[in-house]
């Protein structure tokens, strides 16, 4: 059995219809990714994962259940969502972000952000600055940070590389890469930019207009032609 | 001089009252941006249940106030959790009319069950005066402020130190991202309630031995806690307590120094503060302005 797996999930925004029975699914210790054009229904995918959109069919992490439950309860059973525009707490200090991250879980978590602070060492230096004085770059890791606070089987990753410098976008898939390799962590990505997605990611879905359009492992998509000429413009 | 330093002291004891009440306002708006209408009554009824305790079942006093404490926390988290919830993603306006009713309902209550008679509360310090550089400063005054300040510090430890803290602080700048790292936005919402519903309980049962108990002993409070509040922010838990004490100490030398300005006069001074903050500079003095995308 797949650690996610995704049964005919509608989803929708009052009258419109976003996701049209989307179905897929995501291994242990996998990365796969999510691709496709604006409006395909990328986001609303991940949405309809951690509960943020309302949606119908079967969601199943490790055998339950996700569709009617709230996004407290899908955090709570391990999955971290990374959303877009990051949704990190601006008014709040680096350190009281992370924290937050940590929320579910019991005992102490001063080793983890002591980890988080080698993983990014800018952090270190900035733990008592409001969140909301980082730069794009560094919000978006400290987004990344916090998720992965949680110690999550499951990591929704929303347009990581949404406005920010190539160099930015490639160390934070490096050590997406890294905690994949290092620690079995699953992840579902989202990403306008394929040519990066497909390089970090074992397996990919293609969207167009809420549905699985084309499928399977990231080497044979990026050798498709109309994937080839369609996402990733060459 | 010495008159001028008595004055200050029991304005900043009033002004205590006041910042406790404000910040319980400040609490619940900060949280979801609604003002609890209800906050003055539902301290009126705590001090009652704190009443009851001491005058009925023998109870000496810092016994009575704690539990009182705790029993009003339980009834503010209970008041969210039954009345509020239901109605929480209805227009503010729905919600700013439902906590007008809990005004009436706990009136009435309290007037059923306990009578409107007026009734003497005891106070938890003597009714003496301590000389300070030659000063006379009543030790009621001094106990008042004291209680006030050591629960504002503790509920500042509160938010700053500890994980539930923390949850509300976040569940009030941004609901839908701390649903998404696992908080109960709603529980969260549930204990801001309980812990607004306990300051006000403190609020009632300090002002209780001057200001005498019967329903309505709150309501000229909750105009000068509104005050408080608006005069330092009404998103601001600092302004409202130095709201409180500025208005306290502001009204006592008023009333003081000039001669119109009598007992008569207090309430209208508190509104016409209001109205002036709301005028002139509407964030109050330790709010941040409000951008509103139209």
């Amino acid at each position: 059995m797949a650690l996610l797996e995704l049964h005919d999930v509608e989803a929708r925004y009052g009258p419109v219809r976003a996701l049209g029975g989307v179905s897929l699914e995501v291994g242990e210790g996998e990365i796969v990714a999510v691709l496709g054009a604006n409006g395909a229904g990328k986001t609303t995918t991940l949405r309809a994962i951690s509960g943020t959109v309302r949606r119908t069919g079967r969601i199943l992490l490790g055998g339950t259940n996700l569709a009617r439950r709230g996004p407290e309860t899908v955090a709570r059973l391990g999955v971290a969502h990374v959303p877009e525009g990051r949704g990190t707490f601006a008014e709040l200090t680096v350190e009281e972000n992370l924290r937050l991250g940590g929320y579910t879980r019991r005992g102490s978590l001063d080793d983890d952000v002591r980890r988080m602070g080698e993983w990014f060492p800018w952090i270190e230096a900035r733990r008592d600055q409001h969140a909301g004085t980082l730069s794009g770059g560094e919000q978006q890791m400290l987004a990344l940070a916090r998720a992965l606070m949680s110690r999550p089987k499951l990591l929704l990753l929303d347009e990581p590389s949404l406005g920010l410098a190539p160099l930015v976008t490639r160390e934070i898939f490096r050590i997406v890469r890294e905690l994949n390799e290092r620690d079995g962590l699953a992840v579902l990505v989202v990403e306008q930019n394929a040519a990066i997605a497909l390089d970090v990611a074992q397996r990919a879905y293609v969207l167009e207009v809420g549905e699985v359009a084309v499928s399977g492992p990231s080497d044979d998509l990026a050798r498709n032609e109309s994937v080839r000429r369609s996402y990733l413009g060459y | 001089m010495a008159q001028f330093f008595q004055q200050v002291v029991s304005g900043l004891a009033s002004g205590a009252i006041y910042a406790a009440l404000a910040l319980a306002l400040v609490l619940i708006h900060r949280a979801t941006g609604v003002i609890n209408f209800a906050q003055g009554e539902m301290a009126m009824f705590s001090t009652y249940i704190a009443w009851t305790l001491t005058a009925n079942h023998g109870w000496s006093y810092w016994p009575a106030f704690a539990a009182t404490i705790v029993l009003s926390f339980i009834g503010g988290l209970a008041v969210q959790r039954t009345v509020i919830r239901p109605i929480e993603r209805a227009p503010i306006l729905t919600i700013v009319i439902v906590t007008i009713g809990l005004v009436l309902i706990f009136n009435g209550l309290a007037g059923w069950i306990w009578s409107a008679e007026v009734r003497a509360f005891p106070s938890a310090f003597p009714n003496e005066t301590i000389l300070v550089g030659g000063v006379a400063i009543s030790v009621q005054d001094l106990g008042t402020i004291g209680v006030v300040l050591a629960l504002v510090l503790a509920l500042w430890a509160f938010f700053q130190f500890t994980k539930v803290g923390l949850a509300m602080r976040a569940s009030a700048l941004n609901p839908d991202a701390s649903r998404l790292v696992g908080v109960r936005v709603g529980w969260m919402l549930g204990i801001g309630w309980g812990l607004a519903a306990a300051l006000g309980a403190v609020a009632g049962m300090l002002a209780a031995p001057t200001v005498f108990l019967d329903p309505t002993m709150m309501q000229a409070l909750l105009i000068y806690a509104f005050a408080a509040a608006v005069l330092g922010g009404i998103d601001s838990p600092f302004g409202a307590v130095a709201g409180g004490l500025m208005l306290g100490v502001g009204l006592n030398l008023l009333g003081s120094y000039i001669d119109f300005v009598g007992a008569d006069l207090r309430l209208p001074a508190a509104l016409l503060i209001i109205l002036v903050v709301l005028l002139v500079k509407p964030e109050g003095l330790f709010g941040k302005p409000v951008a509103r995308r139209v």
